[in-house]
């Protein structure tokens, strides 16, 4: 109980200082419609739906990306890791409160963007959203790890999306395998992927907070 | 408390410093002086536990009875200094957690402001509530780092009256060693 207390106090500290600072989430849905606005009218005409799909998959992922890289701003600005981490709570619970602020945002985001890809494109299935949702686990448990390792660095901005895209190729696997047809095999193939790298993410934490 | 035996730290080929010996127990301060980059933000790290030293042996308390204040006040600037102690208290498992916010805000003089947002605060203040976080779960051991930066007269004597208090371990690091000097019962320096 101790520990969901820790990551519900912990996640709810990143809400509230978005809910402040309103930096992130209108940053992501400006990113976001956008970026379909501008392949909508890149795109010949009629172009197949399984092309837009793969679009959508990757304009959420770069849209992920955008608050990934944001995640741990206020840490790194205030040196706050170095009060977290002697902090006496399972240092993992700094990873998953950060990471359910991160999927908090990109739900959001989504919740604008799903409709708005109707609107420019066509409409998206079950199927697709259900890949979505699973995706997103994904996406935060694995940018929140390399996030917090991307911050020790110093060309930090350039690190995360070279840490970040390479393993992520899976989860676009995945996510249009699960849109285009094909949906049982990759939504399992997306919760298979959750499930590994959700715990060593969970387990690496420890280490990558851990100065040398 | 902190035992140190020829203890060294280097990043790379870059030596910070090495065959550090130090005791420090309840009652006793380290004061620790030094020009800028000549080590000692670095020493204090490893005596908090927040980094490794290259060499030597080190006994450190564990980590929930050290309060560090480093050289920013480590507290979130958009929220409330209500609502980063709230914070920072329920990740340490405060016991009677209001009562013990409640009095270091008024002691500290920032009871007025603990709806306000940090951001909008002076250095000065935002020093203070750092303290504040700092010694908010009673730590047996603090490690402070230029703890009287942007301090007014008022803040200073208040940071005095924490240093004066013996129920602790405290190393101080200053390049202002006068503010201290009387308080001290062991000494480092750094060239």
């Amino acid at each position: 109980m101790t520990y969901v207390a820790d990551v519900g106090a912990l996640a709810r500290k990143d809400l509230l200082l978005e809910l402040r600072a309103k930096e992130t989430l209108p940053s992501m849905l400006v990113f976001v419609v956008a970026t379909f606005a501008i392949f909508h009218f890149a795109l010949p005409h009629g172009t197949r739906h399984v092309a837009a799909l793969g679009l959508l998959w990757v304009a959420l992922l770069f849209t992920a990306l955008l608050a990934l890289t944001r995640a741990f701003v206020a840490e790194r600005e205030e040196g706050l890791f170095d009060a977290l981490v002697l902090a006496p709570c399972d240092r993992s619970a700094i990873w998953l409160g950060k990471s359910l602020a991160v999927l908090a945002f990109l739900v959001a985001a989504e919740v604008v963007a799903l409709p708005a890809f109707g609107a420019f494109f066509s409409g998206v299935d079950a199927r697709t959203v259900g890949a979505v949702a699973l995706a997103d686990v994904g996406i935060c448990a694995v940018g929140t790890l390399l996030g917090a390792m991307a911050v020790a660095g110093r060309a930090r901005e350039l690190l995360l999306p070279l840490l970040f895209l390479p393993l992520a190729v899976p989860i676009v696997v995945g996510g249009v395998g699960a849109s285009a047809g094909a949906g049982g095999r990759y939504l399992l193939f997306l919760a298979f992927y959750d499930a590994v790298f959700g715990l060593l993410s969970w387990a690496a934490f420890e280490y990558v907070v851990a100065e040398a | 408390m902190i035992r140190a035996r020829k203890l060294a730290k280097s990043f790379g080929e870059r030596r910070v410093f090495a065959d550090v010996d130090l005791d420090l127990d309840r009652g006793e301060l380290l004061l620790v002086t030094g020009p800028n980059g000549s080590g000692k933000t670095t020493l204090l790290r490893v005596l908090a536990g927040l980094a490794a030293p290259s060499a030597g042996e080190l006994t450190l308390p564990p980590r929930q009875t050290v309060g560090y204040l480093g050289h920013a006040p480590l507290v979130y600037r958009e929220l409330t200094p209500l609502e980063n102690l709230t914070l920072f208290g329920r990740l340490y498992r405060i016991p009677e957690r209001r009562e013990r916010i409640g009095m270091l805000l008024e002691r500290f003089g920032l009871w007025e402001v603990r709806h306000e947002r940090v951001a909008t605060f002076s250095r000065g203040m935002q020093q203070r509530l750092g303290l504040c976080r700092t010694l908010l779960h009673e730590p047996g051991v603090l490690i402070l780092d230029e703890p009287a930066n942007a301090l007014d007269r008022d803040g200073l004597e208040l940071l005095q009256a924490v240093l004066e208090d013996r129920r602790r371990a405290v190393a101080v690091a200053t390049h202002d060693p006068a503010s201290v000097e009387g308080l001290a019962t062991a000494r480092l320096a750094f060239a």
